[in-house]
């Protein structure tokens, strides 16, 4: 098996999303000889799945925007664990990576006198972000793609990246993995390696995510020797579909519930007026009469508690779930078909009503939907240097969702599109950077490639019943059920010791069939990405007694000081995860102050 | 579980014994580029599915090696491609409730690419393609840094980038689908309504006429529309982007009075063709025999026939220059 493919670059970029294209670009302007390789074919990645709009504080809309403001928000969002520098970084390069998609030919909807039009989302204070409807990422992925290609940057398709290779002084020097198609293994020598991967959603039972987000990058760079990040913090949406499978994943929008939609049990109750906490009563209707009076005279009465914050309807749900009262696949119903006339729903929520008679053939003016939480984004990630995205392994850069620091605990939508562009081209040039002053072929060592082949191909050589598939479901129940949206300490103790036992089932896997385009075998090694990413998640979740962002902790509720300051950092320690607590870094007094002069 | 019901079948198996009559017969492609065989899996239907949950049923409880290329799941992705019961659909935006389930349901791969492996294809093609159009060349921004367009002029580039590259397009265009020796000589829908997007795009500032004309073969399109009836987007392939082209086209080659307008302003000549060769990043797929080789950063990638045909212009190395 030592009997590989092998290329040669300065710069291998694993990944093609927004981050890895971008990164590749810079790179090879910058003179890099430089190869993209990724899992699926070129822009198919998980960024054409992005609606929203890409933040930044071009101030076409509102010209009192600028990018301290974008940066406050950004803070705020992630409840200030974000690493400043990153925040800041973004907040001043997203409007250029955004005027240089237009040079590159992406068409974003446009304002009345013919500039970049700008749309609001929830926590940023002006109309901040571009967008194209709601196809924004694809048309970056587009843009990017077209650019990409027409400057020569080498692209390896369906190639997926199994370990990185290292040299004796632990820099990495290249990477080993298989096309797709044949099972054939390729090796990459490479100066500098860029992990573009994007997320680890497929861990969990229900997420917006597509296949390929399966942690490789988290896992390649954890598995090299370097350090992650806040990896608890996972953000995740109270309302996503469960059921049907053909719309499993699929946000439902908070204007349901806006507009009259309201939570039920399987007994039908409206649960919501039982889960009213004290901090909101004031505010929020005792009960269903009151409620349903605030739809039409806002003003005399208080909201339905079906509007109470994200996480409080999240832990609602989930208690439901736990307590046995969910809807018959392991949700609740939202119901606005008895509380609106079919002509309401269709003018109100027209694009709601058009997704789900297309994608499930389910007519939400007569029936309702089985909603629950949904994993959504990985805020946390590899640990990266804020200017050069540099990990803390030598010659290895992480950038995107793959890296974390820049979202802190939770993330801002429009902020991630962004993040991929400024972030990406800020790891490409320091990649090229690097690989430029570096002579000669990079010298990968056989042995470790052949290591790194025969463990992978050793699923073949199992015996038993172990599968894929079926650990990969259990995998997914775990951590939907024990390291969801709402956590607490014995149930994340028992997912520590499902995810040993899930390990050890998964190095049995048997794979059936032969090596040539065999999806079994791509899940067993997605698998060990997912694994190592799940326990990260597991043991920072468990160490961060608090609740912050996209962490919620239900038997530490709120901030706690002690962990204000704090990053969770997961790292291998003699092949075993380890956790500790690293102080974050500080934010100069001068960007403090912005936090000071309240302009509400 | 499986029972195969091809000719190649050389030992009928036996029928699962907790077969029911009320399951589904799906009938899957199973093969690669040497040959292979429709293979019949019976399977209990749930409600509310979409063809590619089945198959992913199929594959997590019957067939784990069983191919299929999918991403999100959603119809955004354009990946998981294929023809069912013989029309060319997204699996993952085709629900079961719209087909007859009382008769197999046959699923295949496109057949315009070469297959890969089971409903997996090679559609390595319009990555070739893709890197022979003359990219983007913008005029330069205003003097405040940034460019100006009416919404009204990016309508219609609007509409053709909802495109997500499922090729269903080139799968259904008879010029390639029947016509493998056509594929050197001509770009498909899908890059035809790339080029027209590049042709409409309000900054641009490339003429790319005479090498659409040339080089990528608009004049085999007799526009019967089969493109845009399959396009999951809804783009108007053939009435808003190849017919507009070829009208143009028209006017640039035919027309006296633009010959002599182009002659006395200055708009940008024709592309030159070394200009469109410029592009000589490989993409690769496994590379099979012959295939790009190693070191392919010094090579051009190019196609016979859209390539190098004068020999007048010999292809810059892309990466590595």
């Amino acid at each position: 098996m030592t009997d590989t493919e092998r290329y040669d670059f300065d710069v291998v970029v694993i990944g093609a999303g927004g981050a890895g294209l971008r990164a590749a670009i810079e790179a090879r302007e910058m003179g890099a000889r430089t190869a993209l390789v990724c899992k699926s074919l070129l822009g198919k990645a998980h960024t054409v799945m992005a609606e929203g709009g890409i933040a930044a504080a071009l101030g076409n809309v509102w010209p009192e925007d600028n990018w301290e403001v974008h940066f406050r928000d950004t803070m705020r969002g992630g409840k200030m664990l974000n690493n400043w520098r990153m925040a800041q970084i973004h907040a001043l390069e997203s409007p250029d990576r955004v005027l240089e998609l237009e040079e590159w030919g992406a068409l974003f909807d446009r304002t009345s006198d013919g500039r970049i039009l700008q749309r609001d989302f929830g926590g940023h204070r002006y109309a901040r972000l571009a967008h194209v409807g709601d196809r924004t990422g694809l048309e970056m992925i587009r843009a990017l793609q077209h650019r990409a290609v027409s400057i020569g940057i080498d692209v390896f398709m369906e190639c997926k990246i199994v370990r990185l290779l290292q040299d004796g002084a632990g820099a990495v020097n290249g990477a080993v993995g298989f096309w797709r198609e044949t099972g054939r293994f390729v090796t990459f020598g490479a100066k500098a390696l860029v992990l573009a991967t994007g997320g680890c959603g497929k861990a969990w039972k229900f997420t917006t995510n597509s296949w390929e987000c399966t942690g490789d990058g988290m896992a390649l760079a954890l598995w090299a020797g370097a350090d992650l990040i806040d990896m608890e913090a996972i953000q995740f949406h109270p309302t996503g579909m469960v059921w049907p499978p053909s719309a499993r994943g699929l946000l439902v929008t908070e204007g349901v519930r806006g507009d009259g939609g309201v939570l039920e049990n399987r007994d039908g109750e409206r649960f919501m007026f039982n889960y009213i906490s004290p901090f909101f009563a004031a505010e929020t209707a005792a009960t269903i009469e009151e409620a349903d009076q605030w739809y039409s005279n806002k003003k005399d009465f208080r909201r339905p508690p079906e509007l109470l914050p994200r996480d409080e309807v999240a832990r609602a749900i989930n208690s439901e779930v736990k307590e046995g009262r969910g809807s018959p696949h392991g949700g609740v119903f939202l119901d606005i078909a008895s509380r609106r006339t079919p002509e309401e729903i269709r003018r109100l929520l027209p694009s709601m009503y058009h997704q789900f008679k297309e994608l499930a053939d389910i007519d939400i003016t007569t029936t309702p939907m089985e909603v629950g939480p949904t994993c959504h984004y990985a805020m946390g990630g590899v640990r990266v240097e804020a200017d050069t995205e540099a990990t803390t392994v030598t010659g290895l850069y992480a950038a995107g969702e793959c890296a974390g620091g820049m979202h802190g605990s939770n993330r801002l939508g429009g902020n991630s599109l962004s993040d991929l562009v400024v972030f990406g081209r800020r790891a490409g040039m320091a990649a090229a950077e690097r690989a430029l002053e570096i002579p000669g072929a990079p010298e990968v060592s056989e042995a470790q490639i052949a290591d790194v082949t025969r463990s992978a191909t050793s699923y073949f050589d199992n015996v038993g019943t172990e599968d894929a598939y079926a650990v990969h479901r259990a995998l997914q129940e775990t951590m939907q059920s024990l390291v969801g949206i709402i956590r607490v300490e014995n149930e994340l103790l028992e997912a520590k010791g499902k995810l040993a036992e899930l390990e050890e089932r998964a190095s049995h896997c048997v794979v059936e069939g032969n090596i040539s385009f065999n999806p079994g075998w791509h899940l067993a090694l997605d698998l060990e990405s997912m694994l190592a990413v799940s326990n990260c998640t597991t043991l920072s979740a468990i160490e961060r007694r608090e609740s912050r962002g996209g962490h919620t902790r239900d038997d530490y509720p709120g901030f706690r000081p002690e962990f204000e300051n704090v990053n969770m950092v997961t790292r291998l320690v003699d092949n075993g995860y380890v956790v500790a607590q690293e102080p974050k870094p500080q934010m100069p007094g001068e960007l403090a102050r912005l936090f000071e002069e309240e302009v509400h | 579980m499986a029972i195969d019901t091809g000719p190649a079948a050389s030992t009928p198996p036996e029928p699962p014994s907790d077969a029911r009559p009320q399951d589904l017969v799906m009938r899957l492609w199973r093969g690669d580029a040497s040959g292979g065989r429709f293979q019949d899996y019976r399977i209990a239907p749930q409600e509310g599915e979409v063809v590619l949950d089945v198959v992913h049923r199929i594959q997590a409880t019957q067939a784990p090696d069983l191919a299929v290329r999918w991403n999100c799941k959603a119809g955004k992705c354009g990946s998981c491609s294929a023809e069912v019961n013989g029309h060319p659909v997204l699996m993952c935006m085709t629900r079961m409730s719209t087909l007859p389930l009382d008769e197999p349901i046959t699923i295949s791969p496109m057949r315009a690419f070469p297959i890969m492996r089971d409903l997996v294809t090679d559609v390595s093609y319009n990555f070739e393609v893709a890197k022979l159009i003359p990219a983007f060349r913008p005029r330069p921004r205003d003097p405040d840094g940034l460019y100006r367009m009416a919404q009204v002029d990016i309508d219609r580039g609007q509409e053709f980038h909802k495109c997500i590259e499922c090729f269903l397009c080139q799968n259904v265009c008879h010029v390639i689908r029947d016509h493998e020796e056509n594929k050197p000589r001509y770009a498909g829908p899908r890059f035809l309504v790339r080029l027209a997007e590049l042709e409409m795009h309000p900054l641009d500032t490339l003429d790319r006429r005479d090498y659409i004309r040339r080089d990528m073969g608009i004049g085999y399109c007799n526009i019967t529309k089969c493109c845009t009836e399959v396009c999951p987007e809804e783009i108007h392939i053939t009435d808003n982007a190849i017919i507009p082209l070829k009208e143009r086209l028209v006017d640039a080659h035919y027309d006296p009075i633009a010959w002599i307008g182009r002659k006395i302003t200055r708009r940008p000549a024709p592309l030159p063709a070394s200009e469109a060769r410029r592009h000589t990043g490989a993409v690769h797929a496994q590379p099979g025999p012959g295939g790009p080789g190693p070191g392919n950063s010094d090579r051009p990638a190019t196609r016979p026939g859209l390539a190098d045909d004068t020999g007048s212009a010999a292809p810059e190395p892309g990466n590595g220059a």
